[in-house]
């Protein structure tokens, strides 16, 4: 026989999904919340995301290219990170800027630790800390909604978390300067870019939860973790809780970030320790903290823990009978 | 037909993971065609799991259809007939599909299909005698993974066995010959069922069947319903059609609830599977006394002219097979021995058809049913659909880098090679291979 016959190991079908169709999934949850952004910040919002956007893919192509390794940009998850990164600044923070959390996320984060699937940590995340470390003015510009991110005299305002860290005893008609709620889930008040309208990522998260592209495991635990700290916190006050739901980057945090792959455990039951690992330590940063907000730094110290989560929450194999169960049946059988 | 009927049980545990694979039965309304007497077959010495067999022919004897022509004193084996009648033309090493190469007898036809004298009804009146009988019709579990039947059958007396399943899952996409057993042999089915549960002294019959071939079950419940008199121990069960439902571990947690431990067998649980073709065969032994000479086997895929379901003397050339079936009609890329998901794909056509071969399907689709390998991404689906409750991707980590403690408590060796992983997968990793090289070293290392 003259032709040329594949061989393979079984199985010899496989579905039609791809990691490049996972990624696609996720540019296309991010969408409603980008253009909510643009809405709200204008133009120079989507030039931020564009800068994040491309920096992120040039260094990844770049960084692919130094390291004599093949090329990934095919996969779109430097695209993913890219937008995630831009999500999390504000809308007046200069390109350059922009651009060096792009190269840090892509290149230290992910290709220094092997590229996709072996980064340690959640590369956007990472990128925002160091941002927010090295340049902590321009990371804590938040201009209101509808002013111009191009105007250097735009007027500023605090976020609603920095205002809801005065609050005590959940009393939130106490303090002054707190947007409505309903502004709170379209996302009319200062905030980064891509966090302030929960309504539109809420549209994206169930885009992800109906593709099964994340489980409800991390989000529900991480968001009803908050949920149950807050409520004691704020003494059962339900409009504190919901301020605190609603502010802040939690509903990005829990449903784009913290459901990264790489950096969150295999298992189930792992997933959702994680998830309430995130809301315990969230909730610690926000009522305790001299930060106002704790959303990036519960999930990257959580990234940290997730081999050993892994380990504890490795299930038992199908039909795993204990030892101890086991000796007792001999004994029995014995007897 | 998906409604539940009364009188039919429906699964009792559930399996967990699984992946929902195109059916693709698209041979399912041919009948079964009996093939003509080939020129010539070869009989491989390994049919079977377990020892191979030594040639009890040499060349230049007469042989004649149903004679031992190889056998073995060990009890994990099955002795090989002649499926032909004519002359032993050669005895030595032959080439099997998957590349192996293995003793075996080749056998020139006279076209005469001369029955062996001697071939009678075997007396049966108990289990030693079943087994004994079973042994010596050479069966081997015809739904693929070819174990001796009389082997499962000879459980030891302690242990108590109240559950007959009977397989009908036929969970493969492609493969209809257990569905055309069903339909065409019936009778046969029911026959042996009412046998193997006289004979081995078991309470308890489930036949098992996915929902998706409702033909087949109202069949088995037509037949069911009217030998009723003889007991109501035999009960339908339909089935979820999930890929892998008729894995025999699966197949005992849907049927009874039970689950069996790792490296243990249905037997230790109660049970005794077996594939509802086996069943069929056994009736139709202990009828005629016509041991295992020919078998039943899908021929589909995109690249073969006119898919059949085709009755085939056991050694057929697998080339002659396929020109029967018209040939190809599209440059065949891939060619498999057995279903898409667990099945051999083999590299020559000028090899024979064995005794655990189901089907054969050659496929003209270019990357030959393979995803482009990325890198894992650890999204986790592997984790998901494992039925084993294992972690594929974990697993490939420690075996690429030969972590045997890894591999040890990761439980690689519960791997059934269902290949679920790998066909969810959305980075096309080749995940059973490196499963197969998990449990490979840490046979290595068991074995110094």
């Amino acid at each position: 026989m003259a032709k040329k016959l594949t061989v393979s190991a079984s199985p010899h079908v496989r579905s039609s999904e791809t990691s490049t169709g996972i990624m696609l999934d996720v540019i296309i949850a991010l969408v409603p919340a980008l253009v909510m952004a643009c809405v709200y910040f204008g133009t120079r919002a989507l030039a931020l995301t564009a800068v994040c956007v491309g920096t992120a893919v040039l260094s990844e192509w770049l960084a692919r290219k130094v390291m004599k390794r093949n090329n990934t940009i095919g996969d779109l998850s430097a695209v993913v990170t890219g937008l995630i990164l831009a999500f999390n600044l504000p809308a007046t923070l200069p390109f350059w800027m922009a651009a060096i959390g792009s190269v840090i996320a892509i290149v230290v984060v992910k290709q220094m630790f092997g590229g996709i699937g072996q980064n340690f940590v959640n590369p956007a995340i990472t990128a925002r800390i160091i941002l927010m470390m090295s340049f902590p003015a321009a990371m804590a510009k938040w201009i209101l909604p509808m002013e111009s991110a191009w105007s250097p005299d735009a007027v500023t305002g605090a976020t609603p978390m920095a205002t809801l860290a005065n609050v005590t005893g959940g009393d939130v008609s106490a303090v002054e300067g707190l947007p409505s709620l309903t502004q709170m889930l379209l996302g009319m008040h200062g905030g980064s870019m891509g966090e302030v309208c929960t309504v539109a990522l809420l549209a994206g998260a169930l885009y992800l939860l109906l593709r099964r592209v994340i489980s409800p495991a991390i989000p529900f635990s991480f968001i009803g973790t908050v949920a149950v700290c807050m409520l004691f916190a704020g003494r059962f006050n339900l409009s504190f809780v919901a301020y605190e739901l609603l502010g802040g980057g939690l509903m990005l945090g829990a449903f784009f970030m913290a459901t990264d792959y790489t950096t969150s455990p295999l298992t189930r039951k792992g997933r959702i320790i994680f998830g309430i690992g995130c809301g315990l330590i969230t909730s610690v940063i926000r009522l305790f903290g001299s930060l106002p907000e704790g959303v990036s730094f519960s999930i990257i110290l959580m990234n940290i823990l997730v081999p050993h989560i892994e380990r504890l929450t490795t299930a038992k194999p199908f039909g795993y009978v204990k030892e101890k169960k086991e000796k007792k049946e001999k004994e029995a059988a014995k007897a | 037909m998906s409604k539940v009927i009364p009188g039919v049980l429906s699964a009792v545990g559930r399996v967990r993971g699984g992946v929902s694979v195109e059916h693709n039965k698209n041979t399912a309304d041919m009948p079964v065609e009996r093939m003509p007497i080939p020129e010539r077959v070869v009989l491989p010495m390994q049919q079977h799991i377990g020892a191979p067999c030594v040639p009890t022919v040499k060349v230049g004897d007469t042989v004649s259809v149903g004679q031992v022509i190889g056998d073995s004193d060990k009890f994990v084996s099955a002795p090989i007939h002649a499926t032909i009648s004519g002359k032993v033309k050669s005895v030595g090493d032959v080439k099997l599909a998957s590349g192996l190469i293995t003793k075996g007898v080749t056998i020139e036809s006279d076209g005469e299909m001369r029955m062996f004298e001697g071939l009678e009804p075997p007396k049966v009146t108990n289990r030693q005698e079943l087994c004994a009988a079973v042994r010596a019709s050479g069966l081997v579990g015809l739904g693929g993974a070819g174990f001796p039947t009389h082997v499962k059958l000879n459980f030891p007396p302690d242990k108590k066995i109240d559950t007959l399943v009977i397989n009908a899952a036929e969970c493969e996409p492609f493969i209809t010959v257990d569905y055309r057993e069903c339909i065409e042999n019936t009778k046969n089915i029911m026959d042996g069922v009412y046998k193997l549960k006289e004979l081995l002294g078991i309470e308890n019959v489930i036949i098992a069947i996915e929902d998706n071939k409702p033909r087949a079950f109202k069949n088995l419940k037509e037949i069911a319903d009217l030998d009723n008199d003889i007991g109501d121990a035999v009960k339908l069960m339909t089935l979820k059609s999930k890929y892998p439902q008729g894995a025999e571990k699966m197949m005992v947690l849907s049927a009874t609830g039970r689950k069996v431990p790792p490296g243990k067998l249905p037997a230790d649980v109660g049970c005794i599977v077996m594939n509802v073709g086996s069943v069929a065969f056994v009736a139709r032994y202990l009828a005629t006394g016509k041991p295992l000479i020919s078998r039943s086997i899908t021929v589909d895929g995109s690249a073969i002219a006119s898919p059949k379901n085709l009755r085939v003397p056991i050694g057929t050339n697998i080339q002659d097979i396929i020109d029967y079936c018209g040939g190809f009609k599209a440059e065949p890329r891939k060619i498999l021995c057995g279903g898409p998901m667990m099945g051999v794909a083999i590299c020559d056509t000028q090899a024979p058809i064995c005794k655990q071969n189901n089907a054969l399907l050659a496929f003209a689709d270019k990357k030959g049913g393979v995803k482009p390998e990325r890198a894992c991404i650890r999204c986790g689906r592997c984790v998901q659909v494992c039925p084993m409750s294992l972690m594929p991707t974990v697993i490939e980590r420690q075996a690429r880098i030969k972590d045997v403690e890894g591999l040890t408590r990761s439980n690689t060796m519960v791997c059934m090679e269902c290949g679920s992983c790998a066909y969810a997968c959305p980075s096309g990793r080749p995940l059973v291979q490196y499963m197969r090289l998990g449990k490979q070293v840490l046979r290595e290392r068991s074995g110094k």
